[in-house]
């Protein structure tokens, strides 16, 4: 197990650098950033001076090397727009992306696995079916086109809810939170069903695939002959083995939940990392891009590795070495 | 009866598939007719009047036209903007499809043939791929590139391919095990014959089923990029980037900017994935389910 997990570690760290490699390259191989940071009016001096200032007349290798020696030290270059620390920039915006993502996969799990449950166990019942139309709808519905649905219906023609922001933050931690707040917690309410909504529906398919598989098995009819109640079979005999593919996908879906954060945080102006990668690519502001996708590269890695060792932890039949 | 009648048999036998497939030939029809339908043509700038501009839906415009959708800030006809996006948006989803179709299975049929380095190599470039979603790939990607046709569909096609380089390879690493093959490599077929004429068209039920659903996931994610400002340039509208525009009018109630270009969307994502649904169900080895 102790060499599986260096195994993987050493895998992890090997992607980081390869992504790092591809993501400098391509982000700083095109287009010249000195275009949009001076002063049209400037002259060739000044350009050239700028130029040298931020480094951009180094060789590309020359400025690979340079940016991972300061990686090393956390430090991923200054924005070009707002010059300050890029990272600082990401990590300020962090604790809004990762609350946001944390509120939608707790929706997407916790009302995910019983609608599935409900649909598994009674397929062809009026709700079941319901369910299920529910959750293919969920699944072809665009998630940006939902976003500008609710604020419709919620904002603009009941005027629930409103359309934009976090609302006023408590500290947590000395973390910046909106679900402290009853305003802010009006704030999360949109954005949450629009980020919720995929997953949602792709829990909702596990958990009723698994739960038509577990209820044909044999320990379902011993459980049953046993003479145990329903509740019990479903709640703990089902329910148990369901869980293990829906834990995992859910854990691999949290990186993919970051992601798609762009877009509902473009739409709720939600003040997260995704607003603020989207308004960098607008300015060509590379070292904030670089700086985003090495932190989401870097999460992405840590969760496909948790989700990895949590996997082989959970189910002893993955475990590796057994088979390969 | 023929492979081919007996698979439009088992289709058929869903009545659900058939509407969705109904919805997908009406979708595809109009997509390609969009220039002879329109009741206006949306980017001939004389053509449109400010007067009109957002309308709501069925109202006259000073001309005398009925608008049935509505119009937008510019006072184009809505309807006719949205044939010409859906237009764009299938073209732009079957255009990157076809791509990543003949480039995945290429090399991932050549993968599972030759193996070695060329497939530790090829899965490897894929894994890493697909663990990252196709979005912010794309993102990435459209960030390096710029804006254009050209560029989403470029975008599209890098990160649609693995999905096909993997399905193919798992295909062919099964088929490439029977005999018909020992066959082919005992008549000393080169290996481009036997992996374009022998392996593929055995591998061909998973792509099909496989390309269907992407061109449904290929018109979603243009349609996002679009709608960040990112895809499609604003002289080549498709649907994401009329949905994006009428979100600047959604919050003073001009709902219909941007709720029709959806709703097209929609059915379009809504009438591939229908099919794709029981054309996986049919073309499974096990049998049709339920």
């Amino acid at each position: 197990m102790l060499a599986y997990v260096f195994r993987r570690l050493a895998q992890s760290v090997a992607v980081l650098f390869v992504m790092s490699l591809l993501v400098f390259a391509g982000v700083y191989a095109v287009g010249n950033p000195i275009d949009i940071l001076v002063n049209p009016q400037s002259d060739q001096n000044e350009i050239a001076r700028a130029t040298a200032a931020l480094g951009l007349d180094r060789p590309l290798f020359e400025q690979y090397f340079v940016f991972i020696g300061h990686a090393a030290t956390g430090d991923l270059g200054r924005s070009f727009a707002f010059n300050v620390p890029a990272i600082g920039l990401i990590l300020e915006r962090m604790p809004a992306t990762l609350e946001l993502a944390t509120a939608a996969m707790l929706i997407a799990v916790l009302l995910g696995i019983p609608l599935g449950l409900w649909a598994g166990l009674k397929p062809r019942s009026a709700a079941g079916r319901t369910i299920m139309a529910g959750s293919i709808l969920g699944f072809s519905l665009p998630t940006f086109w939902v976003g500008l649905m609710l604020i419709l219906v919620f904002s603009v023609w009941l005027g629930w809810l409103p359309t934009s922001g976090r609302g006023p933050t408590a500290n947590l931690l000395g973390i910046p939170v909106s679900f402290l707040t009853a305003e802010g917690l009006r704030h999360l309410v949109l954005p949450t069903a629009n980020l919720a909504l995929f997953n949602l529906s792709l829990v909702i398919r596990l958990t009723r695939s698994g739960t038509r598989e577990a209820m044909r098995q044999d320990y379902v009819r011993f459980a049953r002959a046993k003479g145990l109640t329903e509740t019990r079979v479903v709640g703990v005999h089902v329910l148990r083995n369901v869980l293990v593919p829906v834990v995992t996908v859910a854990g691999v879906e949290f990186g993919s939940v970051i992601a798609f954060a762009v877009v509902t945080e473009s739409i709720f102006a939600w003040p997260g990392m995704g607003k603020l990668l989207i308004d960098s690519i607008n300015v060509l502001d590379r070292p904030v891009i670089v700086a985003y996708l090495c932190i989401v590269v870097a999460l992405f890695v840590a969760i496909n590795l948790a989700v990895d060792l949590a996997y082989s932890w959970l189910d002893p039949r993955v475990r590796p070495g057994e088979a390969r | 009866m023929t492979p081919a009648r007996r698979i439009a048999a088992e289709f058929a036998a869903s009545r659900i598939a058939l509407a969705g497939l109904a919805l997908l030939a009406l979708v595809l029809l109009a997509a390609l007719f969009a220039p002879w339908i329109s009741p206006q043509n949306p980017y001939d700038l004389a053509r449109l009047d400010l007067l009109d501009s957002r309308l709501p839906p069925g109202a006259r415009s000073a001309a005398g036209a009925i608008h049935w959708l509505g119009t937008d800030d510019q006072g184009r006809d809505m309807l006719s903007a949205i044939l010409y996006g859906l237009r764009t948006s299938v073209a732009v989803g079957l255009t990157s499809t076809t791509l990543a179709l003949a480039i995945g299975v290429s090399l991932g049929l050549a993968a599972a043939w030759f193996g070695g380095w060329l497939d530790a190599l090829l899965m490897r470039i894929a894994d890493l791929q697909l663990s990252f979603p196709s979005i912010l790939i794309a993102l990435v990607l459209l960030a390096v590139l710029g804006q254009g046709l050209d560029k989403i569909v470029i975008a599209l096609v890098a990160v649609q391919w693995a999905y096909y380089a993997r399905t193919a390879r798992a295909a062919a690493l099964v088929e490439r095990r029977k005999e018909y093959v020992d066959a082919a490599v005992a008549l000393a077929f080169s290996n481009a014959r036997i992996i374009f004429r022998h392996l593929f068209p055995n591998c061909l039920p998973p792509l099909l089923v496989l390309a269907t659903v992407q061109i449904a996931a290929a018109i979603t994610l243009e349609a996002t990029l679009s709608f960040l400002g990112l895809g499609l340039p604003i002289t080549q509208p498709s649907l994401g980037l009329l949905i994006s525009n009428g979100f600047n009018y959604l919050l003073s109630g001009h709902y219909w900017i941007s709720a029709f270009p959806g709703i097209a969307l929609l059915l379009a994502v809504v009438s591939i994935n229908l099919v794709a649904d029981r054309l996986g169900e049919v073309l499974d080895p096990h049998g049709p389910q339920r």
